[in-house]
């Protein structure tokens, strides 16, 4: 994780002719890309491994609850302070070497192949652990507090809107862009934990985050959340433009404040979380431009499409754990509408690209190179739809995570050079903005 | 955790609530504040605990029966020749998972308001707690720099 987000970092170059910039920027977008696609795949294919590994475990756990030794001990530690000074009561001295006896497996469990972490892991987990914040392991918590890959990915989306923007590319603005909806990204997602911990707890795919396992206090988290987001949106409001800042605030108030709470409430909470992914590239376009044009709402609508099939087949095979964590999604409780609506949106990016040509956001050479990934994920999407079962649901949401990077590559490529449209006299700039000409391959 | 440990400890999960339960310090010269927020934790663990507990222990149950019944409608034996238990696909659970999600709806919603109002008060009582720390500490500092 460390390497694929500093390379990330690395797109921000010094001062070199444009043309460079761009064929830099293109070929580091695709090794960016290629490094998401495979970075996600193996991710998602460890997390399914475990997965399994976990359900293969025995059912039988000779640990007796926890929870009743933990009221014994309570009381049994007021009682103490109570009386007289501290004499260990003597549960806690046979667990202090249970813990040892643990700790020693676990370092002999470390120095094992990294294929078997997850017994090593679970190990580690059924230990008792003092809630003590330590230092070095601050960052590895807020990352995972922040969702910093999520937050990568956002970011990306900012930056791609930005650059498909009809304007000459500027550095600083794009920097602060993609500093400021990073932030902003990291603070929703660190609220979004915030509020989930006890439904986090029960469900597979997020027992392992940094609240759930108390490895951070609620308070700081929210503070680090205030301390991300409250610079974020003021570097977005002042150091890009207000409406780009304005667009930031919504966002994390709609993740926040309508998206998480309404995810046990009603499955409307898809449609509204589509339109929190698809605001970035809106914000990155903003950002470039100053306004919130077609192409601004172009961009945004074919990330709002793309989420449908990427969330509803990731969602097909979790309706256990959503129907038992109380999730309100269209794969437990509308199942037919929840394939329709993957297939619907994605014909309808075939649809968008088609649009994007015509309101000069591209040339029309886009429609038709991408033309063979569209149809290939309605292809995909159809079958979803007709088969319905774990293995095209699977083969569709993987699709979808190369998918996207790939349509804004294509997009990106295909984009309409400001030249031809000074030539037209349809930039209202017009000929001063010679300072970083773009010329496209 | 051990007896002389001055912080809270935090467990493996429980197996019925999947929750992790944390073991409370409460040092000697705990101030009212620092008291109530201690109680408030407790209280919301409890809490917590209680209803995930009975909410797990009610779905795995109804999930047995749905299985008994499907599989006693289809003529299937609850055990194949090896031994193993016969399982139903994800498509035939899909009803009872629709099901058992829109019977639980309004526990949910209920659980929902209380879950966020322990929360709230919660990190709320950490804040007051923090600040008055924090000014004692700076009280503290003064008056060595002082001295």
């Amino acid at each position: 994780a460390g390497l694929f987000v500093w390379r990330l970092r690395n797109t921000g170059v010094p001062q070199i002719p444009c043309q460079f910039v761009h064929f830099y920027h293109v070929a580091n977008n695709r090794l960016i890309t290629f490094q998401y696609f495979n970075f996600l795949k193996r991710m998602y294919v460890t997390q399914c491994n475990k997965d399994l590994r976990q359900r293969a475990k025995p059912k039988v756990d000779s640990i007796v609850s926890p929870f009743h030794e933990l009221q014994q001990l309570d009381q049994e530690k007021k009682i103490v302070h109570k009386n007289s000074p501290v004499s260990p009561v003597h549960q806690s001295g046979s667990e202090t070497s249970s813990i040892n006896e643990l700790r020693e497996t676990k370092s002999a469990a470390r120095t094992e192949d990294s294929t078997i972490h997850v017994g090593a892991e679970s190990k580690e987990d059924r230990q008792w652990k003092e809630m003590k914040l330590r230092l070095d392991d601050l960052p590895g918590i807020l990352a995972r507090l922040s969702k910093i890959k999520l937050t990568a990915l956002v970011v990306s989306t900012t930056s791609a809107g930005f650059a498909m923007a009809p304007v000459p590319f500027e550095l600083t603005c794009f920097l602060l862009a993609s500093i400021g909806t990073g932030l902003a990204s990291c603070a929703a997602n660190s609220i979004n934990q915030f509020f989930e911990v006890p439904f986090d707890s029960n469900m597979n795919r997020t027992k392992n985050r940094p609240l759930v396992r108390g490895q951070i206090s609620p308070l700081l988290a929210v503070c680090f959340a205030a301390s991300c987001g409250i610079p974020g949106i003021a570097l977005l409001t002042l150091g890009v433009n207000p409406l780009t800042g304005a667009l930031g605030a919504f966002n994390i108030f709609l993740y926040t404040c309508c998206y998480t709470p309404l995810k046990r409430m009603s499955i409307a909470n898809t449609w509204v979380g589509a339109v929190v992914g698809a605001i970035p590239p809106m914000m990155g376009w903003t950002a470039a431009t100053g306004s919130l044009d077609a192409g601004a709402l172009l961009l945004g609508g074919i990330l709002y499409s793309w989420q449908f099939p990427h969330f509803n087949a990731l969602s097909w095979g979790l309706r256990e754990d959503y129907s038992r964590g109380g999730y309100c999604m269209m794969s437990v409780t509308h199942p037919g509408l929840c394939r329709r609506v993957a297939l619907r949106h994605c014909l309808a990016l075939i649809g968008l690209s088609v649009v994007a040509p015509v309101l000069d956001v591209t040339t029309w050479t886009f429609p038709i190179v991408s033309l063979p990934i569209n149809l290939y994920i309605s292809y995909l999407g159809f079958r979803f739809y007709r088969d319905a079962d774990r293995s095209s649901s699977r083969k569709l949401f993987f699709c979808s995570l190369w998918h996207l990077p790939m349509l804004l590559l294509v997009m990106f490529t295909c984009k309409k050079s400001i030249l031809e449209k000074e030539d037209k006299g349809d930039l209202p700039g017009g000929s001063h903005q010679t300072a970083m000409e773009i010329r496209l391959p | 955790p051990p007896a002389h440990s001055r912080s809270d400890w935090i467990g493996p999960p429980d197996p019925h609530s999947n929750l992790r339960p944390v073991i409370f310090y409460a040092p000697p010269g705990e101030s009212a504040l620092e008291r109530r927020l201690r109680e408030a934790r407790q209280e919301a663990q409890a809490s917590n605990q209680r209803f995930w507990a009975r909410h797990n222990r009610a779905f795995r149950q109804e999930k047995e029966e749905f299985i008994y019944s499907r599989l006693k409608a289809k003529g299937v034996e609850m055990r194949d020749e090896s031994g193993h238990k016969a399982t139903l696909n994800a498509e035939e659970m899909a009803d009872f998972y629709k099901d058992f999600l829109s019977k639980n709806l309004k526990k949910h919603l209920q659980y929902n308001r209380d879950w966020y109002k322990h929360n709230f008060r919660i990190t709320f009582l950490m804040g007051q707690v923090a600040l008055v720390r924090a000014l004692r500490w700076l009280r503290w500092r003064k008056k060595n720099v002082e001295q």
